[in-house]
């Protein structure tokens, strides 16, 4: 099947498997690697991307084909050339990740979640962070980077 | 970090303060890529020509294979081979050895499978896809079998699991250390003892990147290269050699990223096998990552040890024996991994932090028909099993004693001037200081006026507890003379490079899954040559660049890698030395290192920095001597290094749900010198939430079918950001006497720590309802039913 997507801002058409799933559609067809897999039952949330800039999906709970005349943005997507996106910036500066292989999922899921709620607090950030594991940090420093994050994304009201 | 507390404490030995680079928590120099999505893991690597595989699993425990039809599979468009057990057993390639020798493991079942989900076949294709499609369509004929899932029931013999073994029988050694009559004669003649059971479950260590490889054997060079999920590659290397006879030089291991490891990448797994024997025989690459579920039902499991815990003491608390027995589960291999000389691994450090007068432990290994392994998840080798039986033991005999478990420890500790300290079983413990350490923990946590909360929440009929553990681990395996892995000594080395310009490079044989190395590498390097850390490049786990090492696990990174780079480094500067009398025109005897540089003794300002040496040492070496300017290391340790801590935890349990909340939980460690505080803290909240998860959560279980019950995460449970308590941390300081910089290592103590303190926590808030003793998982429905079971007794 034909799609047309919009991933981190560029236009693709490419013809699909109806079975592929969209993690490895970004990751295979669009050579988007950041995106993991690390689960076959939609528990590990390391796929997580965003769609219209607003729902937080499991890239792995998604076929190509359902992304279908929709916008995309994944981990590649969120610095401006050499500068971090605040997320970024908060996971490197609070000790956010160890191994990196949640990083991804971990940092499009906070996106969207600071589209929704721009000023969470330590119970939001662990809800809506609950379908996201991390085996390495303990999540303790993930959120004091979400909560980084936001404090700044705020003082400074410029689109991220 | 509003929500952890950390804190240095002034009192202790002097540690070695933050300086020109150790000491300092300096942000990670990974992250970058990481945190861009430009990490490089192995199922990130696609090459030319790249094919890929699927394994075909037996879905019977055990089982006869009469015949195996390939037809169908093969005539799948896109299906290139299929290959079986018999195939590999033609290529000399049926069987792969084990770490220590005691046992071989089959790649690919052949005759019979002996556990659920073996791999029986695997199949090449075009995509991933057809393989997994082409993977159903492969016929095997099984003829089921009786099946043996309890070690207890395997030590009968009533049916042999491993006929392809001499010996007839399911048990596979035994071992012992210690004093037995001696042992056995003190605890008889004890005032008070406990002889208690106590079961380690089955528990994988499941990271979240799964275990893969690209396997290239390429025609033109004659070299293979694996791309491979490797926390080992220099061993992996000579084993891969060793098992096909291709030259070491025509084979190149890489272990790019990796996504976590935890002991499940030290084994070379059949996928490994099949996938490079795939491409080796189809001369194109094959790359096999494992589902989820392959993971959890055939790679590297850890535990699965039933303990019996004896300990005796006066009726003053004075402990007076200690013997642990132990069944060990090992599943249809002995794959465990462990060092040659200890089948067991370091489970003699079972003593702990007790002065015992006398020791015993002895352990019986038995197949079954379930998944081999016996991995040290997140410790090093059997310590978790070993510290869970003495502090959860301790605990018990102070509550048949009727002595606060604090006070109980303080009362039995070895003490600080005894260090150098010979255990009972054999281990020389480096330094410590139990007393100060638990003190500590009690003070910060505020520990009499928890007592005094529970005492008044008893009086109400609540139910809170206060879990104390007071571990002690055997890391950094290991000096020579004791250590090895398939002969192979268990040295580490470093080789650094000092570049023109005063930057650098360092490798080493360790290959890091997330522990920071290329940060604290480049600390240590630093601090070493009064560099800055951030021009030195951390590079590992390329077999053809790196120096030859026995990886990254049981703790042993900083405590053997880490000294060997330290004195890689002050090879370096004693080179740099004779550099510095050339250029400076002094005699070497009058060249000092003084506040990272050189100068001349007893002449005021002059004096040469190492960057300038460095460049010296390629424009102006002295005549006669060799130009360049870098070193490399293979430190053999002397000895382990023995990290403790002191860990507390408070819980409420809900009577009613038999739902437990970890209220508090305070960890204080003691691994020595620290060289980047912020990556240990990060270490000790990671593993104290892989010790909640099994305290709490997880059990690799089978029916008595030997089916296997959780297969997938939604089954096998890993906490989420809900669950996870807040984790407060603390330390002291004893640096180890005879490693190059302190260090002792951290990042599995947390783990080998923390599940005792829960189990003591939940079984103290329980202990009015006369409950001894709960197993892990404490799941909410065995927490409720041991509630139940109780107050039906009473």
């Amino acid at each position: 099947m034909i799609i047309r997507v919009k991933v981190n801002g560029t236009d693709y058409v490419r013809d699909v498997e109806p079975r592929t799933l969209l993690a490895y559609f970004l990751r295979e067809s669009l050579g988007l690697t950041g995106t993991h897999v690390g689960c076959d039952s939609s528990s590990c949330g390391v796929c997580v991307v965003a769609i219209d800039g607003e729902r937080a999906v499991k890239a792995c709970t998604m076929f190509a084909v359902q992304a279908d005349g929709h916008e995309i943005t994944t981990v590649e997507g969120l610095a401006q050339g050499a500068n971090l996106h605040p997320l970024q910036q908060g996971f490197w500066d609070c000790h956010g990740l160890q191994c990196g292989y949640c990083t991804p999922g971990m940092l499009m899921a906070s996106y969207v979640l600071l589209k929704h709620n721009p000023n969470p607090s330590e119970p939001e950030i662990r809800a809506a962070l609950a379908g996201n594991l991390c085996r390495c940090t303990g999540y303790v420093n993930i959120i004091a980077a979400v909560q980084q994050a936001a404090a700044n994304l705020c003082a400074q009201p410029v689109e991220a | 970090m509003a929500m952890t507390t950390e804190t240095t404490d002034t009192s202790a030995a002097p540690e070695l303060q933050p300086r020109h680079a150790i000491g300092l928590s300096m942000k990670r120099k990974e992250d970058p890529r990481f945190i861009r999505g430009a990490g490089r893991y192995v199922d990130d690597i696609t090459l030319p020509g790249m094919h890929y595989m699927a394994l075909v699993h037996s879905p019977y425990p055990h089982a006869k294979i009469n015949r195996i039809d390939k037809s169908a599979a093969l005539a799948l468009p896109g299906v290139k081979a299929v290959i079986t057990g018999e195939d590999l057993v033609a290529a000399g390639l049926g069987w792969i050895p084990t770490f220590h020798g005691y046992d071989k493991q089959m790649v690919l079942a052949v005759g019979k499978a002996l556990f659920q989900y073996q791999e029986v076949a695997g199949v090449i294709a075009t995509s991933r896809e057809i393989a997994l499609d082409a993977a159903e369509l492969v016929e095997v004929d099984y003829e089921p079998l009786d099946v043996l899932v309890d070690p207890f029931e395997s030590m009968r013999d009533t049916l042999i699991i491993r006929n392809d073994r001499e010996n007839k029988t399911n048990h596979i050694y035994h071992w012992e250390v210690g004093d037995r009559s001696k042992t056995d004669a003190a605890l008889a003649a004890s005032e008070v003892a406990i002889d208690e059971k106590i079961v380690f479950q089955r528990v994988h260590p499941a990271p979240l990147e799964p275990c893969g490889i690209v396997a290239d054997m390429n025609g033109g060079t004659g070299r293979l290269t694996m791309y491979l999920t490797s926390q080992a590659p220099h061993a992996h290397r000579t084993v891969v050699s060793l098992v096909t006879g291709i030259p070491e030089d025509k084979i190149r291991i890489v272990s790019p990223d990796i996504g976590g490891g935890f002991g499940n990448k030290v084994p070379v797994y059949p996928g490994y096998v099949v996938a490079t024997a795939a491409s080796v025989i189809l001369g194109f690459p094959v790359k096999w990552i494992e589902t989820r579920t392959e993971n959890l039902t055939t790679t590297g499991f850890a535990r699965d040890y039933h303990m019996r815990v004896q300990i005796g003491a006066s009726r003053a608390g004075k402990i007076t024996a200690l013997k642990v027995t132990t069944v060990a589960d090992h599943g249809a291999f002995d794959a465990a991994a462990d060092p040659t000389k200890y089948p067991a691994g370091l489970f003699g450090i079972v003593t702990g932090s007790y002065d015992f007068p006398t020791a015993f432990t002895e352990l019986d290994a038995y197949f079954t028909n379930k998944a081999p392994g016996g991995v040290a998840y997140r410790c090093s080798f059997r310590v978790t099993e070993a510290s869970y039986a003495i502090e959860r033991g301790m605990d018990m005999l102070a509550q048949r004693l009727g002595i606060d478990p604090a006070e109980f420890r303080l009362l039995n500790f070895v003490k600080k001037a005894q260090f150098p300290y010979p255990s009972p079983l054999g281990f020389v413990y480096d330094s410590g200081d139990y007393h100060l350490t638990l003190q500590k923990a009690l003070d910060q946590i505020g520990y009499q006026q928890l007592r005094a909360e529970q005492a008044e929440k008893r009086a109400r009929g609540e139910y809170m507890g206060i879990g104390i553990s007071t571990f002690t681990e055997a890391v950094g395996a290991g000096p020579n003379k004791l250590f090895d892995i398939m002969g192979i000594k268990m040295f580490d080395s470093a080789e650094i490079r000092i570049h023109p310009t005063g930057s650098g490079i360092v490798r080493t044989g360790a290959r890091h899954q997330g522990q920071g190395h290329e940060t604290t590498w480049a600390q240590i390097v630093a601090e070493e040559l009064g560099l800055d850390p951030q021009n030195i490049l951390v590079e590992e786990g390329d077999t053809d660049t790196a120096p030859y090492g026995l990886g990254t696990y049981a703790s042993r990174s900083t405590p053997v890698a880490g000294g060997a780079i330290a004195l890689a480094a002050r090879k370096v500067r004693e080179k740099a030395k004779k550099i510095a009398a050339h250029v400076l025109e002094a005699s070497e005897d009058d060249i000092e290192w003084e506040d990272y540089k050189f100068k001349v003794s007893g002449v005021p300002g002059k004096t040469i920095t190492m960057k300038e040496i460095a460049f010296a040492a390629y424009t102006n070496p002295s005549p006669g001597s060799e130009p360049g300017l870098e070193a490399t290391f293979y430190y053999d340790p002397p000895n382990m290094t023995f990290p403790h801590g002191a860990y507390i935890a408070v819980v409420d349990v809900d009577a009613e749900t038999g739902f437990v909340n970890v209220r508090r939980f305070l960890a204080i460690d003691d691994c020595g010198t620290v060289i980047n505080p912020m990556i240990v803290e990060g270490q000790i909240h990671g593993g104290l939430t892989e010790g909640f998860a099994i305290a709490f959560m997880q059990e690799i279980r089978f029916d008595a079918g030997g089916n296997h019950l959780n297969t997938n995460f939604t089954e096998y449970l890993v906490p989420t950001s809900l669950e996870t308590p807040h984790w407060e941390t603390g330390k002291t300081c004893t640096p180890s006497p005879h490693h190059p910089i302190g260090a002792k290592g951290v990042g599995e103590s947390p783990n080998v720590g923390s599940p005792a303190a829960f189990v003591n926590a939940v079984v103290d808030a329980l202990a009015p309802l006369g409950v001894k003793h709960i197993e892990m998982p404490m799941t909410r429905a065995k927490v409720w039913h041991a509630i139940k079971d109780a107050q039906a007794q009473r």
